[in-house]
């Protein structure tokens, strides 16, 4: 018993870890692309809306495959830890498993991106205001929220693929990674027509969880069992 | 309120300690064990290191938080067991920091945020003279570092002769001086803020109500924090205590010199723990020389000793109430002048080892505590609360310094786990939360507003 109450509770606590870590990680590629974004804007004229527009889709871009390159990173970090960890414990084995972080580091990534998108538009949301007085969409903080949900599962998602692609060496599922993300990214350029963002983003999302429950080693079976309740 | 604070000649002078995090006891006394004899303490340790590797004998240099990649090296007899348990509960106590933080650092933005008092200029202390209106960019930056000069030399001064009064044994005055300390913060600050607050949501209230209020928090703070109380409500009152003086800092100090201050007192910290001359690493050694706790003053533990079946009911009450110190912090906050808040030394970790005196018990409460120092709390709330209250709005910056704050937080306690002695814990964390306000507030932001105001995202 006390093996396991020890075992449990370093769990829990590695997973908060984790999860903060992992923020971190992710707020540091934000910064970087930030900083290439705004040095490119600075050296380049503002009054010219399509080069801006294009830094900008050059900025996002950037942003994102720094993102998978800071989860790369992340993924390194992990392994050298849970082999620390397995080399201190007594019987070889690590009471976290690569699975489980992971799903938090997936997790944290998502809650990192999902906070910085939202919490402004949170505040705002709170103030005197009308939406979209001047034109634009008036689903603007509906559509934001489900953007907002859609993209934290979505990262969730892929940090299960992406670790366990870098796990078993399967490059292909890293790229599909990568390209899913810019492909996300890349609609929601056509907002505000919301049918060309959130519709391949929720059907992108349904097929990257099926995925990524079937890596995590389930199946139908399981399925059917675990809403039948059955034990 | 504001003239008393502006002309401030506080009697308190308050205690510039600053924080540093004190890893497990190095000595291998134990700190709170002054009564047992030697020979008893080394039969102790010898059976409880048989019996368990658990328990950090006084002889183990424990240190509190040990992260999952520190692993300590121990004795041979019990050394996996050492290293799963310190493992164990080194996250534990990474996690056991991590709530009181963000708990203070909540309060203070959540005040900041909503309450337009603690935002308003209104007169600065008397530690930091230079104003800050001036029209020409270098006359305010000379102002600020003069400033700041200011600020740390009265710091450095208040910790030196903190430092001589313990290595003196005047115990009798650091005592008054904290529990003056602690009236006022528990008394005069909290009827400010009360104020305030009720003055933003335009809640009426009386005064017998508003004094049956205040006397009652403040008097319980009293006892909880100088004497004995249940370990979460003094933790509270810690929490709160350094929220209170964050604010004070907040409102008080201008926006370039509180900057300059933070960067300033990082690296003060660092010194005066790591210098050997340092007057903290002095301060830390004296007390363990003595084998005495350090300072009834602000210092949050995070856990309880339970000493079980003592044969002397003062070692029990000394035991406890060695948790529930933390007072000292008064003394910083009692200064009007919230400079010497950091003096708070934190030894921040310094797991207690729980013992059993009597070793029969295979389990006893392996509660062992980490210790923070106040001064750390308040420094890293005026930091996330400047954040949130200069950053044009922006929430995004306050919640970048906030994981940038937890993370310098994890690295110390890290290398504490790896060094094993009184580790500073304000420069790597000041240093990632200034590094990510700066970079947050001017590179990340305009990028963030574009994205939003095209609904883009990445």
């Amino acid at each position: 018993p006390m093996g396991t109450d020890m075992a449990q509770t370093r769990h829990r606590c590695q997973q908060m870890l984790s999860l903060s870590h992992r923020a971190f990680f992710w707020l540091v590629s934000l910064l970087l692309s930030s900083l290439i974004w705004f040095i490119a804007v600075k050296a380049s004229d503002p009054r010219d809306e399509p080069l801006q527009r294009g830094l900008l889709i050059f900025g996002v871009m950037f942003s994102v495959l720094l993102q998978e390159v800071f989860r790369f990173l992340y993924y390194k970090l992990l392994r050298k830890a849970i082999e620390g960890l397995v080399a201190l414990s007594e019987d070889g084995c690590s009471p976290i498993s690569i699975q489980q972080m992971a799903y938090v580091a997936g997790v944290g990534f998502g809650l990192m991106s999902g906070a910085f998108s939202m919490i402004n538009l949170l505040a705002d949301s709170l103030g005197p205001g009308t939406v979209g007085i001047h034109g634009d969409s008036q689903l603007y903080f509906l559509t934001s929220a489900f953007m907002t949900m859609v993209l934290i599962f979505l990262h969730t998602f892929w940090g299960i693929l992406f670790f366990h692609g870098c796990e078993h060496r399967c490059w292909w599922e890293i790229a599909a990674v990568v390209v899913m993300h810019l492909a996300v990214s890349g609609s929601t350029f056509c907002n505000p027509m919301y049918v060309g963002s959130l519709v391949p983003s929720y059907s992108l999302m349904a097929i990257t969880a099926v995925w990524a429950y079937l890596l995590s080693g389930g199946s139908a079976q399981n399925m059917r069992r675990f809403l039948l309740c059955k034990s | 309120m504001i003239t008393f604070m502006n002309n401030s000649d506080s009697e308190e002078e308050p205690c510039n300690e600053r924080t540093s995090l004190m890893s497990a006891e190095s000595p291998p006394v134990p700190s709170y064990q002054d009564s047992l004899q030697a020979s008893e303490a080394g039969e102790v340790q010898a059976h409880r290191k048989r019996r368990t590797g658990s328990s950090r004998g006084p002889s183990n240099t424990a240190d509190g938080d040990v992260s999952d990649m520190g692993v300590p090296v121990r004795e041979s007899t019990a050394e996996n067991e050492e290293e799963e348990l310190t493992l164990k509960y080194g996250a534990k106590h990474v996690i056991m920091l991590f709530v009181p933080v963000t708990l203070c650092m909540i309060v203070v933005v959540a005040t900041i945020k909503s309450v337009r008092f603690y935002t308003e200029k209104n007169g600065q202390l008397i530690y930091t003279p230079f104003s800050e209106d001036t029209p020409s960019v270098g006359q305010r930056l000379l102002n600020s570092v003069l400033n700041t000069i200011i600020m740390i030399s009265v710091i450095v001064v208040m910790t030196v002769f903190l430092v001589l009064l313990y290595k003196y044994r005047c115990y009798k005055f650091i005592h008054g001086w904290l529990i003056l300390s602690s009236l006022m913060l528990l008394f005069l600050f909290t009827y400010i803020y009360l104020g305030e607050v009720l003055k933003t949501y335009n809640v009426a209230m009386d005064y017998p109500t508003l004094f049956l209020v205040i006397w009652n928090f403040g008097a319980v703070g009293m006892i909880c924090i100088h004497w004995k109380g249940p370990l979460q409500l003094q933790q509270a009152y810690l929490i709160m205590i350094s929220a209170l003086m964050a604010l004070v800092f907040i409102k008080y100090l201008p926006e370039w010199s509180a900057w300059v201050i933070l960067g300033a007192i990082s690296i003060y910290d660092l010194m005066a723990v790591l210098c050997p001359k340092g007057p903290l690493r002095m301060l830390v050694e004296t007390a363990q020389e003595r084998n005495e706790p350090i300072f009834p003053a602000l210092i949050y533990s995070s856990a309880m000793i339970w000493t079980v079946g003592m044969a002397k009911p003062d070692t029990a009450a000394r035991g406890s109430s060695h948790q529930t110190w933390d007072a000292a912090e008064d003394r910083r906050e009692n200064h009007r002048s919230p400079s010497h808040a950091d003096s708070q030394m934190s030894e921040t970790r310094s797991p207690i080892p729980t013992r059993p005196i009597t070793s029969f018990e295979e389990e006893e409460s392996k509660e062992r505590g980490v210790k923070l120092g106040l001064g750390d709390f308040i420094f890293y709330s005026v930091l996330v609360g400047k954040a949130a209250a200069t950053a044009s709005g922006d929430w995004n910056t306050t919640l970048a310094c906030f994981v940038a704050i937890l993370i310098g937080l994890c690295l110390t306690l890290l290398l504490l786990a790896v060094f094993k002695k009184a580790l500073p814990a304000l420069p790597i964390s000041i240093t990632f939360g200034l590094v990510f306000y700066f970079s947050t507030d001017n590179l990340v932001r305009p990028f963030m507003d574009t994205l939003a105001s095209h609904q883009l995202y990445i």
